[in-house]
């Protein structure tokens, strides 16, 4: 007790997806009554770390430790087990339990005959609240509470299993100003209580406000710890992208024509406001910002999937119906949505089927579809973009997701769309194909296609980019042409509210 | 350097025959040949002619049946509302509305009635079950309550006899002829339009349906009022056949369909099915049940075989997707060793949110004969076909 050893060390932890390097040499050390800042761009390795730290994924080697004991979580019940609480930005309560049950869940306290011991459950929910010094009703249900509630009662799930570590993953990425500062100030009393923290945020200010460490990564590696007394914003951003990444974009220049997509006073009350700007073609527009500032629903917007308010698209110079997807498919917008799962493919179907999925009402004579013609069709695109398969009638589903990325790009532009908006064009697609994205954008540019591309990674943002525009919770906060994008600037616009505003 | 792909990774015969509907189809014409070599009067024009009758209903319903469930819904209502436009029909027809037009109306109120639960199915947002659950106790209670204890008979003989008369002494009732039509168009709507490409891609992920401009609700609302419209048919053909209208004509129908539907191939979950296996599942129940009957095996015993048979048709097809899938994974895993194929092994196999899935992978609308599952002796080339993990030809 005298001379506490470190409440969590992860050193040299590695992990690997196949070939791909998730994390090279994860590097974290959390001391008792501290709260440690990890920050890092995108896929620089954070969240794989805090995935090993609670059991969700194994490390492939390195040093783990919890408070000296060399440890190796395979579940997640094993590190709550041993006193690590992770809090996620999306808590994950059962909505139609109460908020004591809640708490309780998995280990209720029984009493004689197995009979759960209700009113004990109840009083030390009270407690525990109490102590959080929050007041939420412990009997009302899950459902309806805010995200910041929610986050409390994850809080008081960790307090109630006396957790040593808490990790908390970007937990405010969805909170309110107010709603910060009461997490803030519990994060501060667990921390006095000798408890150490670690907190992952995009936001500087809220992690020079709360935080007395901080550790930066970089493409999965670790990169630096220090105070952060020592330390200040422009430091630590140069310390996050700090590298070069102009060769990796094969970006040509294209001549920019007239304007193509324009977008005016665009509104979605609590998603995004005031969304003001144009696409020309041959030019492509990158959409820059932190995870949940807004920027997919904008695009989900403009092609109809989700409704908007106020506002308007014009596509050259013709206002395009809302809420329709078939109207902008038809008006010549395509969207390639960040979730490929989800939305970009139906994974069961085949390739053929999956790139003739949007052109497929064009294939038909009378109404007449034949698979002779949807094949012929989707073989000119798949070949076209080179997907590795062995028959158009293999399944997307079993497909890397590089060569997803490929089929869902193949089939927006079977449409030959002139707008094209990609959201992640190549998250979680391996380096090679990456760059070939890449070339494929530059020579879409090229042929006269507006493109809007939404990006999390720096460096594809400022290495392909005419022209970079700026979201921070749902504003454009900055507008940059390609000379004055830098990352620095960048990275400021997406993580402080605007100069003229403070 | 551009490579040229093949349209398809089996041969004709494999895609063609290697289909859990055509497991269906070959367990179809066995059963029908057993039957008639070893059951006395089967192989008869007669037991043709009656287990058509008997069965032309629910061959009608079970088509539109087969393409609401193919979007991932059901409606569980169409018995009810045959009893509806039954009973509707009879008071209409009793008050002194020429038939035709009486036929008209209950055909319209049949529209009326599926456009009410695909608008509370996509409008409101419900699930599909609660809704028709719903409305299969309201379109019952009304078609009892239009007609109370009475019963409507004496309409026309003219019509009554359409549902009795043969095709020139074949056996086949001429009513099959209206089944032949709207089976085309069944057929051609899901197989041979981008509307019926639509209903798959809606059955296996709506997301992404709607980001490729695929009016999901429309689609959704057009088959409910589809299966209302042939609901409110099969009503007016129990009428005919039965010469009389009373409300309780078509009570468990519902389930009838649905049995028949899902053993022709079609998930519950959706995505999956081919409207030829439909055609076949209802068939085979059908005769499965006229053969035993001749046999002299009860009513209970034969409801007991067509349980087992469909368990056992679901079980077998959830078991060898089971076995596809784990093989899939574990190839993608070894082979392309890729983050998403990592993700897939520990996160979820792909598709995992449908591992309870009836029907074998993929849907291949047009061309059926690409989803594999069927019966334990094709077990090994299902599986040897399923999960490639396709590396391009080196030529």
């Amino acid at each position: 007790m005298n001379t506490p050893g470190p409440t969590l060390l992860l050193r040299d932890v590695s992990k690997h997806f196949g070939a791909v390097a998730a994390l090279r040499d994860g590097r974290l050390t959390l001391e008792p009554g501290s709260i440690h800042a990890l920050v890092g761009e995108n896929g620089a390795g954070k969240s794989t770390l805090i995935k090993i730290v609670a059991g969700v994924i194994q490390r492939d080697a390195g040093v783990f430790e919890l408070e000296g004991r060399p440890v190796g979580f395979k579940t997640t019940a094993e590190s709550k087990a041993a006193g690590i609480a992770v809090i996620y930005q999306e808590p994950t309560l059962f909505p139609d339990l109460s908020v004591t049950e809640n708490v309780f869940m998995g280990r209720q306290p029984v009493g004689r005959l197995g009979r759960i011991d209700r009113a004990g459950m109840r009083s030390q929910v009270i407690e525990l609240l109490d102590r959080l010094g929050v007041s939420i009703d412990p009997d009302r249900p899950a459902q309806g509470l805010s995200i910041a509630d929610q986050q409390i009662i994850e809080i008081a799930k960790a307090i109630s299993l006396d957790a040593k570590a808490v990790l908390m993953d970007e937990p405010t990425a969805a909170l309110s100003g107010v709603e910060v500062d009461r997490l803030f100030a519990v994060a501060r009393g667990l921390r006095d209580e000798g408890r150490a923290l670690a907190f992952i945020s995009h936001r500087f200010d809220e992690v020079f406000a709360l935080c007395d460490t901080i550790t930066v990564m970089r493409d999965g590696s670790y990169i630096s710890t220090q105070p952060i007394a020592g330390t200040s914003a422009p430091e630590i951003v140069r310390l996050m992208v700090g590298r070069d990444v102009k060769e990796l974009f094969p970006k040509v220049e294209a001549p920019i024509g007239q304007t193509r997509l324009k977008v005016e006073g665009l509104n979605s009350p609590g998603v995004f406001a005031d969304i003001d700007f144009e696409v020309k073609a041959g030019e492509i527009v990158a959409l820059a910002g932190l995870v949940g500032a807004g920027r997919s629903e904008v695009a989900r917007a403009i092609f109809g999937v989700d409704p908007y308010t106020t506002g308007q698209v014009l596509v050259d110079g013709r206002p395009l119906t809302p809420g329709s997807p078939k109207a902008a498919i038809k008006a010549g917008i395509a969207l390639v949505p960040e979730d490929r799962r989800q939305q970009g493919l139906v994974m069961e179907e085949t390739i053929a089927t999956n790139v003739t999925d949007v052109i497929r009402p064009k294939l038909t004579r009378g109404s007449l579809i034949t698979r002779r013609r949807e094949n012929a069709a989707a073989g000119v695109w798949a070949e076209a973009l080179e997907v590795k398969c062995a028959a158009l009638d293999a399944v997307a589903g079993t497909l890397s997701g590089g060569n997803q990325q490929k089929v869902v790009l193949a089939k927006w532009l079977a449409s030959q769309p002139k707008i094209l908006i990609i959201d992640e064009p190549t998250r979680g697609i391996d380096v090679g194909t990456k760059s070939e994205v890449h070339r494929r954008m530059s020579e879409l540019a090229g042929q006269g296609i507006a493109i809007l591309m939404i990006s999390s990674e720096l460096p594809e943002v400022l290495g392909m980019a005419d022209r970079v525009l700026v979201m921070r919770e749902g504003r454009l906060t900055a507008e940059f042409p390609r000379a004055q994008a830098t990352p620095d600037a960048v990275m400021f616009a997406a993580t402080h509210a605007k100069q003229e505003a403070a | 350097m551009s490579q040229v792909y093949p349209d398809y990774g089996r041969p004709l015969w494999r895609r063609l025959l290697l289909t859990r509907e055509m497991a269906i189809v070959a367990l179809l014409i066995i059963v029908t040949l057993a039957s008639c070599a070893g059951v006395d009067y089967f192989a008869d024009k007669m037991t043709l002619y009656n287990l058509l009758r008997d069965m032309m209903a629910t061959l009608m319903i079970a088509l539109p049946m087969c393409l609401v469930m193919i979007t991932g819904d059901i409606d569980v209502s169409v018995g009810s509302m045959v009893g509806l436009t039954c009973s509707l029909l009879g008071l209409l027809y009793s008050k002194g509305v020429p038939f035709g037009l009486a036929m008209v109306i209950v055909l319209l109120v049949g529209a009326a009635g599926g456009f009410m639960n695909g608008w509370l199915v996509t409008r409101i947002g419900l699930p599909s079950l609660a809704v028709t659950i719903g409305t299969m106790a309201l379109f019952r209670g009304i078609a009892v309550g239009l007609l109370g204890t009475t019963s409507v008979t004496q309409f026309p003989k003219a019509w009554t006899d359409l549902t009795k008369l043969e095709i020139a002494g074949t056996g086949v009732p001429i009513t099959t002829l209206l089944f032949l039509a709207l089976l085309a168009g069944f057929a051609y709507l899901l197989h041979f339009t981008s509307f019926g490409r639509g209903i798959y891609a809606i059955g296996l992920n709506k997301e992404a349906a709607a980001f490729s401009g695929v009016d999901t609700a429309r689609t959704r609302i057009i088959l409910f009022v589809l299966a209302g419209t042939v609901s409110g048919l099969g009503g007016v053909y129990w009428t005919l056949l039965r010469g009389t209208a009373r409300g309780d004509i078509g009570d468990g129908l519902e389930l009838q369909v649905i049995a028949a539907v899902v053993l022709g191939g079609v998930s519950v979950f959706g995505g999956v099915g081919a409207i030829y296996g439909v055609v076949a599942g209802v068939l085979l129940i059908g005769v499965l049940a006229a053969a035993l009957r001749l046999m002299g095996v009860t009513a209970e015993v034969i409801n007991i075989i067509t349980g087992g048979l469909l368990i056992g048709s679901v079980v077998l097809a959830a078991a060898l997707k089971w076995i596809r899938e784990r093989r899939a994974t574990a190839l993608a895993t070894a082979a392309s060793g890729s983050t998403e194929a990592v993700d897939q092994a520990t996160a979820s196999a792909p598709g995992t949110d449908r591992t309870t899935d009836f029907g074998g992978q993929p849907p291949q609308p047009g061309d059926p004969s690409l989803s594999p599952g069927t019966a334990s002796p094709l077990a090994e080339e299902l599986l040897s076909s399923a999960g490639e993990p396709s590396p391009p030809n080196g030529d």
